[in-house]
């Protein structure tokens, strides 16, 4: 449906794209930082690019391959009806993306959350703050090499709280406990 | 005292501490802590089809100093926490908290570092209800539970045991 958008960023970002497809008519570029900004400016501003809406903003964490981490853009086209996705690899020790705040302003919240989340900086950011974590909260827990219960009290607890892999083996004990002596 | 054996009609007698805990069983000021979708159960048992009213929790009081019981319905985070204690603090002895649900009784399947694994790390708890989410029925049981646990009280302040909706006897 799209593959004039594929072709026309394939011809004149070429240095920029690392890779693309359009299986299933999932139109995608992957792109390397540098490029992200004149590759949104061009598919904004262009008359028949024309993407005036940012569905969506988000990123994924592949732990063990390099570069580790992927900012996924999601774009529409309102006028002409059409749309790309954009993913931008990050590397592990540099999470740096430039902001594209200026452009689609849905970007602003999209960024904060990437950032509390996966811990990946957006430069040029006007209010770079956490936006669903608390201030205290330390490291990114979408991150995968974050241990998914590993919680962060604000206030101190009455009681510890449960841990499911030891409730887990107490329960099996004391159904041992409770089977007849043999 | 004897007043009924010494024929004084009109009078009854009994201990101070069991007439105002009759009193404060049937006039449950409620201060509904709301944050998920156990609030459409709270509903459907505060409407008139259930009509919790019937027991004497008749009106929900949205400021906590206006109330005496603090219901938490759903799912409470760590983010959230202070203000649930806060809030707690807030309202005047005496008071009881009821855990709706099983996110705040125990965390529910949110075993993750967001999320509270039960408020009674929190505030202390009276009574626990089960289900995801419960039915009316077991809203009905817990307020009564409550109430039974309320005439119990003899200005204990460890406060008993907590019941729990649907367990063995409290």
């Amino acid at each position: 449906m799209s593959k004039k958008v594929l072709q026309a960023l394939q011809k004149k970002f070429k240095a920029h794209i690392l890779d693309s497809h359009d299986r299933l008519g999932d139109e995608t570029v992957i792109i390397t930082a540098e490029g992200l900004r004149p590759i949104c400016e061009f598919l904004k501003s262009d008359d028949k690019m024309a993407f005036d809406f940012l569905r969506d903003l988000t990123a994924v964490d592949y732990l063990q391959r390099k570069p580790r981490f992927e900012v996924v853009y999601q774009l529409y086209s309102m006028s002409l009806k059409h749309r790309v996705r954009l993913r931008v690899v990050v590397e592990e020790g540099n999470e740096t993306v430039p902001s594209v705040c200026d452009l689609w302003r849905a970007a602003n919240w999209a960024e904060r959350e990437v950032w509390d989340m996966y811990g990946i900086r957006f430069e040029g950011h006007p209010d770079l703050r956490r936006i669903l974590m608390y201030e205290e909260f330390e490291g990114h827990p979408l991150r995968k090499d974050y241990p998914i219960q590993l919680s962060q009290p604000r206030m101190d607890l009455r009681r510890k709280e449960r841990d499911s892999v030891e409730e887990y083996r107490h329960f099996h004990l004391r159904q041992d406990d409770d089977a007849p002596a043999e | 005292m004897g007043l009924e054996d010494r024929g004084v009609d009109g009078v009854v007698t009994s201990q101070l501490g069991t007439a105002l805990n009759w009193a404060r069983k049937y006039s449950l000021f409620q201060y509904p802590f709301v944050t998920a979708c156990c609030g459409m159960e709270y509903m459907s048992a505060l409407g008139n089809r259930y009509d919790i009213s019937r027991f004497g929790a008749e009106i929900p009081r949205f400021s906590p100093r206006q109330a005496d019981l603090m219901w938490v319905v759903g799912t409470i985070n760590h983010k959230l926490a202070p203000y649930l204690a806060r809030i707690y603090d807030q309202i005047s002895d005496p008071k009881w908290v009821i855990s709706f649900g099983v996110c705040a009784s125990t965390g529910g399947f949110y075993d993750n570092y967001a999320t509270v694994q039960g408020i009674d790390k929190i505030v202390p708890v009276d009574v626990y209800i089960p289900g995801c989410p419960p039915r009316p029925e077991q809203v009905m049981d817990a307020l009564i539970l409550l109430q039974e646990k309320i005439a119990r009280e003899d200005g204990d302040p460890t406060r008993g045991n907590p019941a729990m909706v649907g367990g063995t006897s409290a």
